[in-house]
């Protein structure tokens, strides 16, 4: 019996329901949860393990507000069931203050893994090396990509990048001495390049890759594929990118995620979508909304606006309903992905300041 | 099908994925999309610019196919993407997308008009008149001296206004200059650059010598860093940030100035035309237009007069013969530089005195449109050279008719009246006008009664196309033994 997109559809639904009665059920378990959510629960006016039965109950908590990642104690989001393992704690940009932390034990390695299955090896070889030409520092990309790397059998090459020096020189309207740090950059990312053959794979961000294809033709050293991510990224850009800076000749990968969500996979090439950029959150793990600009409860329809709305569903980190910088388009459930996704990720509009947005 | 105005990569038309609407600044109507490029666009395409181009023919020839153009452009049909323009075409598209007058539209096609038929006396004006041969073979002897000059630009970027089509003019000479052209227009305005490219084009400069890249600010900045030598339009914020940067030419706020001297003050009377028109002429929309009237006595009387005859400018539609001032299309921005005035006018000091003639408020809203009435501002308070007390109103300058009458000693003028683009002195005052001259303050200097808006095209402002794009070097030559 051959399924349709119909049934995907309603079976992925059903995956994630009971997915978020797990999670749930783990997060405010006395035995399991973290210290922060176990006191937060005696605040709301329902149980959350009796319920929440659903994906659309988790509106009972409101949005989840980005101050309680701010600042410490980070222990705080350490499940009980976890307290013995080793943690890391990850940032996110920090163009907007005090960044945010997230803790994690093994999800940017369970992430990756999956995304892991979604690059095909003629572009991304098993066993070939790579070179992660992106943010490092307390950034969770810098050991994710490293895993991803080791995961399909390969080393990777790393550079030294800090993304929030490069916001302050724009902010100080330094722009000279942010194109010599970006130049630093991508000297060392061709260095590495042209040092080591097996270097097949790369990690970076849309304005290192413009940086880094002046300089050198990567079909030439070798690259076949091309995993980019960290900043916005236009649907121009995508087809400039496939079609100019890799010549048509190695594969295109452009990905949205962040320290907070995971990593959402990009739909794979289809001409009818005029380079649209659009990307599927790794359900059940984490979803990713567009809720209406004026009214944030309300999704808005197929092919409209508004702003991404995040909730990350894991055993190391349970965050519902968070308003994200960003705002894009809705786009219904396709083939390998039978759940909604978002074209055309961009900086949210509607702040009153604002955001530079670390350009690399 | 809405007409598609598209990127041209070394000449060649491309379609963007990406494309913005520009509508009719009255009814809101699409007029076109407009292909939008990448700024890594910009840095590929100028890195991959054939710079050598123009050099296979002469400036002599190249001035030939610029005069030919300039027939072209006034008279001729060029393709616009996906259709032909006409130069009527032209005039009501540019009019339509900028709010601007139709008569001030032709007013400025004419401009760049006489740019392209004037080019040799421009050209050798830039040149100081050398032998333009000595471009053609690099050196070469004049008036007995050796001279030698290399072109330091691989290209010449443009950020271009939206605001006065008369403009495009500045950058034309780049073309006999044999320098190819990156531009990125400005929003509302793809036309004038456009039509002009094409206007070259067909007269027989190769198009890979052309390139027209409308884009947001970030592929301006590209635009900026990567073209050796580059041209930036715009106000001060925008100009700032490349204030030290020598490959940058500016074109910013004009403060450009009418000043009368001691032996005329008293007959202002005489001169009150041309104050209205330094002010009024083009819309008030340009760097030379006055933003200033200094006077050492009469101040008031002197603004009073001008109000009085700007007070008549009335706010008419675009197509009418007699509008004079141009409409906004974002009729927020009207209303933020009005609000701005009226917040720095309850500091007591100034007094707008245009309002109390006109009898009623200087922003009037036409449906989807604004417009911003002619405004004097009188300053009370006298400007001395080292005055910390003038007004905030004293030296402004606004994308509309806007002017402050000031008193100053003409002792302090050269000093007090700060950085101005074009200063007509009405004096025959040895004294002041010796001073004038040697102020660093004043770029155009205008002795005599000439409006600030009158410039000689053979003597550029704001810095020397040619000497912009060329580098002199010391040479000798000796034939081979």
């Amino acid at each position: 019996m051959t399924t349709t997109l119909e049934d995907n559809i309603t079976e992925a639904k059903q995956r994630l329901d009971a997915h978020v009665r797990e999670i749930v059920a783990w997060h405010f378990d006395p035995q399991t949860g973290c210290p922060f959510w176990l006191e937060q629960a005696k605040r709301l006016d329902f149980d959350p393990r009796e319920d929440v039965r659903s994906y659309a109950d988790l509106d009972r908590f409101g949005n989840f507000q980005d101050e309680w990642l701010r600042g410490g104690p980070v222990r705080r989001w350490v499940p009980k069931a976890y307290a013995d393992q080793p943690v890391y704690v990850f940032e996110t940009g920090g163009s907007t203050g005090v960044p945010k932390s997230r803790v994690n034990v093994n999800d940017f390695r369970i992430d990756y893994e999956m995304f892991s299955e979604t690059l095909n090896d003629e572009s991304f070889p098993k066993g070939a090396d790579w070179l992660m030409l992106g943010p490092s520092g307390p950034r969770r990309l810098r050991l994710a990509v490293e895993h991803l790397a080791q995961h399909r059998g390969g080393i990777s090459f790393c550079v030294d990048m800090d993304p929030r020096w490069v916001v302050k020189l724009i902010r100080k309207g330094r722009p000279q001495e942010m194109h010599e740090y970006k130049d630093h950059v991508v000297d060392q990312g061709l260095t590495l390049l042209k040092a080591h053959d097996n270097i097949r794979c790369l990690f970076t961000t849309p304005k290192l890759l413009e940086a880094l294809c002046e300089r050198v033709s990567l079909v030439k050293t070798g690259i076949k594929g091309v995993f980019c991510g960290g900043t916005q990224m236009t649907p121009q850009f995508h087809r400039f990118a496939c079609e100019e800076l890799l010549e048509g000749k190695v594969q295109f990968v452009p990905t949205y995620g962040n320290t907070l969500m995971g990593l959402a996979c990009c739909k794979p090439f289809d001409p009818a979508d005029n380079y649209d950029i659009i990307y599927h959150p790794p359900s059940p793990r984490a979803m990713v909304e567009v809720v209406s600009f004026d009214d944030e409860k309300t999704v808005v329809g197929y092919g409209e606006w508004g702003r991404a709305r995040l909730t990350t569903l894991t055993k190391e980190f349970f965050m519902p309903r968070f308003l994200e910088r960003d705002e894009c388009k809705r786009t219904p459930p396709c083939e390998p992905y039978p759940w909604d996704g978002v074209a055309n990720v961009r900086p949210y509009s509607g702040f009153q300041t604002t955001v530079v947005e670390g350009v690399y | 099908m809405m007409l598609h105005i598209p990127i041209l990569r070394h000449g060649e038309p491309y379609e963007s994925v990406e494309k913005f609407e520009i509508v009719h600044y009255a009814t809101g109507d699409p007029v076109a999309l407009v292909s939008q490029a990448n700024s890594g666009m910009l840095v590929r395409d100028i890195h991959r610019v054939n710079s050598d181009v123009l050099d296979q023919y002469t400036v002599a020839e190249l001035i030939t196919m610029t005069k030919k153009a300039g027939e072209i452009f006034i008279g001729g049909t060029v393709p616009v993407g996906n259709r032909e323009q006409s130069f009527d075409d032209y005039i009501r598209d540019l009019s339509a997308t900028t709010g601007m007058p139709i008569t001030y539209c032709r007013n400025n096609a004419k401009k760049i008009y006489r740019m392209f038929n004037e080019i040799d006396q421009v050209v050798a004006g830039l040149t100081r008149g050398f032998d333009l041969g000595i471009l053609d073979r690099g050196y070469g002897e004049d008036d007995g001296r050796m001279l030698s000059f290399y072109r330091e630009a691989n290209v010449l970027g443009a950020v271009l206004p939206s605001n006065s089509p008369g403009v495009h003019s500045l950058w034309m000479p780049a073309v006999p200059l044999k320098t190819p052209l990156v531009l990125k227009p400005g929003r509302e305005e793809p036309w004038s650059p456009y039509r002009i490219i094409q206007s070259f084009i067909a007269a027989g400069v190769p198009k890979e010598a052309f390139g027209f890249y409308p884009t947001d600010h970030g592929g301006a900045a590209e635009l900026l860093r990567t073209a050796k030598r580059s041209m930036l339009f715009g106000g001060e914020a925008t100009t700032r940030p490349y204030a030290k940067d020598p490959g940058v030419e500016l074109h910013g706020p004009g403060f450009s100035k009418v000043i009368l001297g001691d032996d005329v003050a008293e007959n202002w009377e005489k001169h009150l035309d041309l104050m209205v028109s330094s002010v009024l002429a083009n819309g008030g929309r340009s760097c030379i237009n006055a933003s200033g009237i200094w006077t050492p006595r009469h101040g008031r009387a002197i603004a009073d007069a001008v109000a009085k005859e700007l007070a008549k400018v009335e706010a008419l539609p675009a197509d009418d013969p007699n509008a004079q001032i141009a409409a906004f299309a974002n009729s927020k921005m009207a209303e933020m530089i009005s609000q701005s005035i009226d917040q720095q006018l309850a500091t007591p000091g100034a007094v707008d005195l245009t309002e109390q003639h006109r009898g009623s408020a200087r922003l009037v809203r036409h449906g989807r449109v604004a417009y911003l009435l002619p405004t004097i501002v009188w300053c009370e308070e006298p400007v001395g050279r080292n005055s910390d007390t003038a007004h905030s109103l004293a030296n402004k300058e606004y994308l509309f008719p806007y002017a402050s009458v000031v008193e100053c000693p003409t002792a302090d003028m050269p000093d007090a009246i700060g950085p101005t683009l074009i200063g007509s002195a009405i004096t025959s005052d040895k004294s002041l006008i010796a001073s004038l001259m040697a102020s660093p303050n004043v770029d155009r200097l205008n002795i005599g009664p000439i409006p600030t808006w009158q410039i000689s095209w053979d003597q550029p402002h704001e810095g020397n196309l040619f000497e912009h794009l060329y580098r002199q070097r010391a040479f000798q030559v000796e034939p081979a033994a």
